[in-house]
């Protein structure tokens, strides 16, 4: 979409340099800027305002989420070409990385600090309490049972997902020309919201009167093979595999299709050589297969631990983190808006960031060989 | 390996590999596909079903008669639309999306060519700085920023969420953006340099153009992102509904009406059909964008 801008955005820098010249070129090159901010401002101070009309807004809005950030760019860097030659192009770089870096700054790592401070205070952020919340967030009973819930869920969502992946991958493979289909099938619920998918899976699990027909698929199969109907959601503490298995049927796709690009990547001549030393296709997967895209496998699992550690709509949506159900992000967030305990909130998003230390390490790590 | 030397067995192993790649293998596929689609089709074909027909029997029953007209409707779209304010809360959706993923991409294009091609102090360091606070959960940001929203009016605001959106996706854009950027030929930008273009002409006419197809990948992970995304519209914009996306107001329909599904059931496909709709016209872009994407905090 930013590349459809350039014919009417790029030509006006060099239209400024031409008309003007000296001290008309500074004069431009200083009210062009004001009035630029001046604009900013009052779009700023326009969007703010929750009574404006809403189309308004919208207009303001995609004007200045567009054409305003370019205009940003555009006047800054006429304003460093007025500056004396000599430290010109020290300073243009910073035109450039200089909003990415303000932003990082304002919205990731300055929070970051003050979420490592704060959770070393109380619940209303003013008195010094240690390592409270630290043992509220480790030891208290409420939350050993959200730890051992996400415990269950990066155990149980990444070892599903990353199996399932893989051999949905391979047996693909081998279908032929049906097989971009079946992918699209299993990729599909990527696609669509944690929300929209805990809504289909409640529908799923949906629970009816013994003596009502059962309108949930699962109940429904159950009774006709039986059983009684259940109601999964508050099934303690089954109900913490019903919802994981929403991430589960999430996530599978995604890793199919990763796994199945490095499927395709294993040499024929190496499957051809276990074939004729006479493997089957089970020692040739588990021999040949995984082993040549062990990378692979480790990425994809790295990247799911990520995202099952921070689980939260599903369990938001689905339970409310209620029936022994809570994870840990569900709990911050409740700790933040139903508690307003921001200690404890606090303490809950550093163990989050602990957590992920490791996988970012791998990650610099990892980045700094490739660029090697 | 040993090749040539058990011809004697290749028989065996070549009726292992017609078994195996041939018939049990498709119809392993086709049930695991079934699985995959059955919850999804249960809510479709329910959206479709008049209010006391979804509670009294199952969706599958429609299939025993389906070409009766009443046994489908439209009027529960029709409903959550216009009484429960989807309509509105899509619009919103919309709103909160597009500078979402308009504004990071730009300002991620800008920082990643300066990465890439300019020199200055302490360039690397930023870097290594950036890639690391890609993986860093967004969780560790929102106290503090509700509290500086809070001071600046700013909370209940499109404003604020972009900024929050433009923020949170800044480091994965960043990273993908410099990964293309910094492999694009030497000759070519150092040609513009020595023909006297300025970096910012060469970053609009060459460096851009050149790089529509990462910027393509990541505006669809960041779409979606956003689309889909729940805990930021939540926080920072609420569940107010001026303001309220789509997934905050279908979150807050399944608390106060768990069981009046014809509500839930077109709801949720309402929220879907933006992101459906992306994905099978868009899914090369979709997948890659998503891979590279995926460890995003």
């Amino acid at each position: 979409m930013a590349a459809t801008l350039l014919p009417a955005e790029a030509p006006r820098p060099r239209i400024l340099t031409r008309l003007a010249a000296g001290p008309l070129r500074i004069l431009i090159s200083l009210i062009v800027p004001a009035i630029t901010f001046l604009v900013l401002r009052w779009a700023f101070i326009f969007m703010r305002d929750t009574e404006a009309d809403r189309i308004a807004i919208a207009i303001v809005a995609l004007l200045i989420g567009v054409v305003g950030v370019w205009a940003l760019y555009l006047v800054t860097d006429n304003l460093v070409s007025i500056l004396p030659a000599g430290i010109r192009e020290t300073v243009r770089p910073f035109v450039f990385v200089g909003p990415a870096l303000v932003i990082l700054a304002v919205y990731l790592v300055y929070p970051a600090v003050l979420t490592v401070y704060l959770s070393f205070f109380g619940p209303r952020s003013e008195e010094f309490v240690g390592l409270e919340n630290y043992l509220f967030a480790l030891a208290s009973k409420d939350m050993v049972l959200a730890l051992r819930n996400n415990v269950i869920w990066l155990i149980f969502v990444t070892s599903l997902v990353v199996s399932l992946g893989l051999i949905i991958a391979v047996l693909v493979d081998r279908i032929g020309r049906w097989e971009p289909i079946a992918k699209s099938v299993i990729f599909l619920p990527m696609a669509i919201s944690a929300v929209g998918a805990s809504i289909i899976w409640k529908f799923v699990y949906s629970f009816q009167p013994i003596q009502r027909p059962q309108i949930g698929l699962l109940n429904a199969v159950y009774t006709a093979l039986g059983g009684e109907p259940q109601g999964w959601l508050i099934l303690k503490p089954w109900n913490n595999f019903f919802l994981l298995l929403i991430m589960v049927w999430i996530l599978t796709g995604f890793a199919m299709v990763v796994l199945s690009a490095a499927v395709k990547g294993v040499p024929a001549e190496l499957l051809e050589a276990a074939r004729m030393d006479g493997a089957n296709e089970i020692r040739i997967f588990l021999g040949v297969i995984v082993p040549y895209i062990r990378g692979t496998i480790i990425t994809i699992t790295t990247t799911v631990l990520i995202m099952v550690l921070k689980v939260f709509d599903i369990v938001f949506v689905m339970t409310g983190g209620q029936f022994e159900t809570e994870v840990i992000a569900n709990r911050m967030y409740r700790e933040m808006f139903t508690f307003g305990n921001f200690g404890h909130s606090s303490a809950l998003a550093v163990i989050l960031l602990v957590a992920v230390i490791p996988v970012m390490i791998y990650n610099i790590r990892s980045l700094e060989a490739s660029r090697r | 390996m040993r090749v040539g030397y058990q011809t004697r067995r290749s028989s065996s192993g070549d009726r292992w590999r017609r078994i195996v790649s041939g018939a049990p293998v498709r119809i392993v596929v086709v049930l695991i596909a079934l699985i995959w689609t059955l919850p999804s089709a249960g809510l479709l074909v329910s959206s479709l079903r008049p209010a006391t027909d979804i509670t009294g029997s199952g969706w599958w029953t429609v299939f025993s008669h389906p070409f009766e007209a009443s046994v489908w409707t439209l009027e529960n779209y029709e409903q959550v639309l216009t009484t429960h304010g989807l309509a509105n809360a899509f619009l919103n959706s919309v709103l909160v999306t597009i500078p979402s993923v308009v504004i990071p991409i730009t300002i991620a294009a800008f920082a990643a060519y300066a990465f890439a091609w300019l020199e200055f102090p302490g360039r690397k360091l930023l870097f290594v700085i950036v890639v690391g606070l890609m993986v860093v959960p967004l969780q560790m940001s929102l106290i503090p920023l509700l509290r500086l929203y809070t001071q600046m009016d700013l909370n209940g605001t499109f404003l604020g969420v972009w900024l929050a959106h433009t923020g949170f996706g800044l480091p994965l854009a960043v990273f993908l953006l410099f990964g293309y950027i910094s492999t694009l030929p030497v000759e070519i930008i150092e040609s513009a340099r020595v023909d006297g273009s300025s970096p910012l002409t060469t970053f609009t006419r060459l460096v851009l153009p050149l790089s529509v197809p990462i910027i393509a990948s990541f505006a669809i992970f960041q779409f979606l992102w956003v689309w889909n995304d729940l805990l930021v519209a939540l926080i920072f914009l609420g569940t107010r509904e001026e303001v309220a996306v789509i997934t905050a107001r279908l979150a807050a329909l399944v608390g106060r009406r768990g069981e009046q599904w014809h509500v839930l059931t077109a709801g949720a496909f309402v929220s879907m059909a933006v992101p459906l709709f992306v994905f099978f016209l868009l899914q090369r872009y979709f997948v890659r964008g998503l891979t590279a994407g995926s460890v995003k905090g």
